[in-house]
Formats: C-alpha cells, structure tokens, sequence
C-alpha cells in the first residue's frame, strides 16, 4: 500500500489508535497508562479529520490491547478505532465498545456521594449505552455523560 | 457469604415475606435471646434519635450489647479517620454493623470494607431500607395481603426517599395502584415512573388533595419540607394544600389505613389521630419487631 506524507512516522509493529477528539487525547494517555509505560508512543493532534474535525492520533511501538483495557476509553472517545499493526502492515481493526461496568476513571457528579469523600474506586453500572447513561453502585444516583467527569 | 441490608432492592419478594413472617413471630414474643453473647456496633455518624432508639431496642430485647455512638462529635470521624478506617477498626469488635451516615453510598462502602454483616440505618437521601420493611410489614397487618392494594402516596414526592423505595418494594407484588399526590414541584421523578410503566403498573397523578382518597387502602402521608424550595412563597402557597384532616376521612374505605414515616409537622392534622384509621404510631412500634426480624435474618439466627 503506498503511503504518501504520514505526519505521525509510521510504527511497525503495535497499535494505533486513531479518531480521539484532540481535547480528549491527554486524558486517553492518562487512562490507559501510557504516560508510564517503556514503549516508543508518538502521537500527533489538531489533525484534520472528516468525521470529527480536530482530531488526535497515538502510535504505541509493541503494544497491543485487550479489549478491556480499550473500552475504558470508550466514554472519552466512542468513536475511536484500533489498528493493530504488524509489520507496517493493518492486520487487524478494533472497534470501541461502552464496558458494562466502569471502574476507577469516572467521577460520580453527586456531590454527597462517599465515592468522592474516601480513597476508593469509583464504580457504575451501565445502564443505558446510547445516550450514556450510567448507574452510581454507591449512591445509586443515575449519572447522564454530560454529568460523569473523567478523572 | 454474609448478608447485608444496603438496598431494598437487594431482597427479593421471597425475602421481604420471610422478613414479614419472622416480623409477626417478633410481635408475639419480642423478648428472645438470639443475641446472647453478641455485640452490635451501632454507628450513628449522624444523629437519629427515633431509628436508633428503635435498633438499640430490638438489640436489647434480643439480649445483644451494644457498642457505638450517637452522632459523629463523639467519634473519631472529627479526629479525621476515613470511614474505611473506622469500619476496619468495628470489624475486629463486633458481630454486626447498624449504620446511619449522611453520605449516599456510605453504607455500600461499609458492607464492601467489613467482614461482618452491615445494615443501612439511612444514608443520606439513598436508602433506608429498615423504614421500606416496616412500612410493609404495616401494610401486611393492616390489609392482610400486600397484593392488590391501592396506595397514595401524598406529599414530597421529589426527595422523599422513604417514597422511592416503597414504591420499588411494593412493585414486586401483584397488581398494585399507586396514586401520587404532590404540588408540580415535588412530583415523583421521571425515573421511577418510567420504572412502573415498564412492569406495567398504574398510576395516577394529582395536584389536588381532596376527596379522591375514597379508594385507597392506604394513604401514606410525607412532610413538604421549606428547605426543598428555592422560592419561599412557592413553599408558602402549598405548605397548606397538603394536610390530612379527619374531615377528609368521610368516604374513605372502612380498611384504610394512614401511615407516616414520622416526624409530622402539620400534614396530618391532630384531630386524625383519634381516628381508627390512623396508624403511624402503630408503624413505629411495628419498626422495632421489623428491625428484630432483619437482624436476626442477616445473622442467620431463624
């Protein structure tokens, strides 16, 4: 396949994830840890994008996901796809799907909630996953996506 | 694996009828030793004189002691200990956990850091499940079914989470009707309709507290609270609308009967009480064989 300019250099083996809204591309890095992890990651952003406009794009050497640990982005970047690459080469894609449980990354918008007063993991149940809704185990308040805050 | 009550939606129908069964054998003989050589952490981080009476009673008369506190003044809590520690701490102590604490969840929490039973004597506006199975056990022995009844549901019907919850339990029985009557500012949240619509129940609105209460079983009445408005005459126009007199009690069905979870203010008027329909005195004495019904279910004991 012949590639023409790429402005983030390619990768040749390990995983791409592409599509991510340029203002969620930090917190993505947070979330799966890759502000602490060995491997070459390269990303870029404010790339043009004619799906979502401004987006953002993460190149990770020798890293390749379980989809568990991807859809823990799935709040930040619902429309974010995974290029699995070996040898140059995309063998195979994946697709963000909304986990049924959200452990740790999310922020309960109830101000009386003990998840936001002890040192512990928040946790919802999903309830609804379009439009997002989702269910406090703890204080059993219904958080909307607009009212959930990313750690 | 050890049994908590956080939720009351944590038992099924089956457990609610057991809890009801042991409530009844409670009633008949409140004085039983199950409790011997048992201590009971009672941990009140905010006071709540009525429920903690209530538990601290049923715990006696089972012949249990009681460790605890009455409200967080006089615990660690204004040392700073995280309620992670303070739960770590009881567990090595006692056999059960009562707990009353203003934050939603805390009692969830609890029952996640401890090894021993825990029963949610209220989290903040969340749960509160102990009231949910008195007020049914109230409704049992006063109507002798908890299926079919016809139940009003009068006042705050926006916050009030002892509400919420009867209206979640009593969904588990056959073909109940609920009836809500509240000022639009208080009306029952989307939520929980969306909920009866999905199991197919029915339900009515009003604004107007009037003489519809005719076909009810039960009436269970609520305070409107002045600090759950933002506007001071809002409160002032409908503090008034929604009090019960005996003179509304006229058409009323011959089984009916008033609860309140207590305390009132001025909704129900005092010349009800002398009515044989009224009930919440009774509902609070009922608490106490409830409270021993759900302890020795969590425990095991019956």
């Amino acid at each position: 396949m012949a590639k023409t300019k790429l402005k983030v250099s390619a990768i040749k083996d390990g995983t791409v994830i592409d599509h991510i809204h340029t203002e969620n591309l930090f917190k993505v890095i947070n979330i799966l840890g890759l502000d602490k992890i060995k491997n070459q990651v390269t990303f870029g952003m404010n790339l043009e994008s004619k799906k979502i406009g401004g987006k953002a794009i993460i190149k990770i050497s020798n890293k390749f996901f379980e989809q568990e640990e991807i859809n823990k982005i799935a709040m930040l970047a619902p429309n974010a796809n995974l290029n699995v690459i070996r040898d140059y080469e995309v063998v195979e894609k994946k697709i963000v799907e909304i986990p049924d449980q959200i452990v740790g990354i999310a922020k309960c918008f109830n101000p009386k909630c003990i998840s936001n007063f002890e040192h512990m993991d928040s946790m919802f149940t999903v309830v609804s996953k379009n439009p997002l809704e989702v269910k406090c185990h703890y204080c059993e308040k219904i958080n909307t996506k607009e009212q959930l805050i990313i750690k | 694996m050890k049994k908590d009550l956080i939720s009351i939606m944590d038992f099924n129908r089956d457990e609610y009828m057991r809890i009801m069964e042991l409530a009844a054998d409670f009633e008949k003989n409140p004085n039983q030793n199950l409790l011997e050589g048992k201590v009971v952490a009672s941990l009140f981080f905010e006071p709540s004189t009525r429920t903690r009476l209530s538990f601290e009673t049923a715990i006696s008369r089972m012949g249990g002691r009681i460790v605890g506190f009455t409200d967080s003044s006089s615990s660690s809590v204004t040392k700073g200990e995280t309620l992670h520690d303070t739960i770590r701490m009881v567990n090595n102590y006692a056999d059960l956990i009562v707990m009353r604490h203003p934050l939603e969840g805390s009692a969830r929490y609890a029952s996640e850091v401890a090894d021993i039973p825990v029963i949610n004597a209220g989290d903040g506006a969340n749960q509160h499940p102990t009231q949910t199975l008195l007020d049914m056990y109230s409704m049992l022995k006063t109507q002798g079914t908890l299926d079919n009844l016809n139940i009003f549901l009068v006042g705050d019907l926006k916050y009030g989470r002892t509400v919420h919850s009867l209206l979640m339990a009593m969904s588990q029985f056959e073909n109940p009707i609920f009836n809500f009557i509240a000022p639009p500012e208080l009306a029952m949240p989307i939520e929980y309709k969306k909920y009866l619509d999905s199991k197919g129940i029915r339900y009515f609105e009003h604004t107007e507290f009037t003489d519809i209460i005719s076909e009810a079983d039960i009436v269970y009445m609520t305070r409107v609270q002045k600090e759950r408005f933002a506007d001071p005459i809002e409160y002032e126009k409908v503090k008034n609308v929604y009090i019960l007199r005996n003179s509304m009690l006229k058409n009323t069905k011959e089984n009916m009967k008033i609860l309140h979870p207590l305390p009132r203010v001025n909704e129900i008027h005092v010349d009800v009480d002398a009515s044989p329909k009224a009930y919440y005195f009774t509902q609070a004495l009922n608490g106490m064989y409830t409270r021993e019904a759900i302890i020795a279910h969590t425990l095991g004991l019956k």
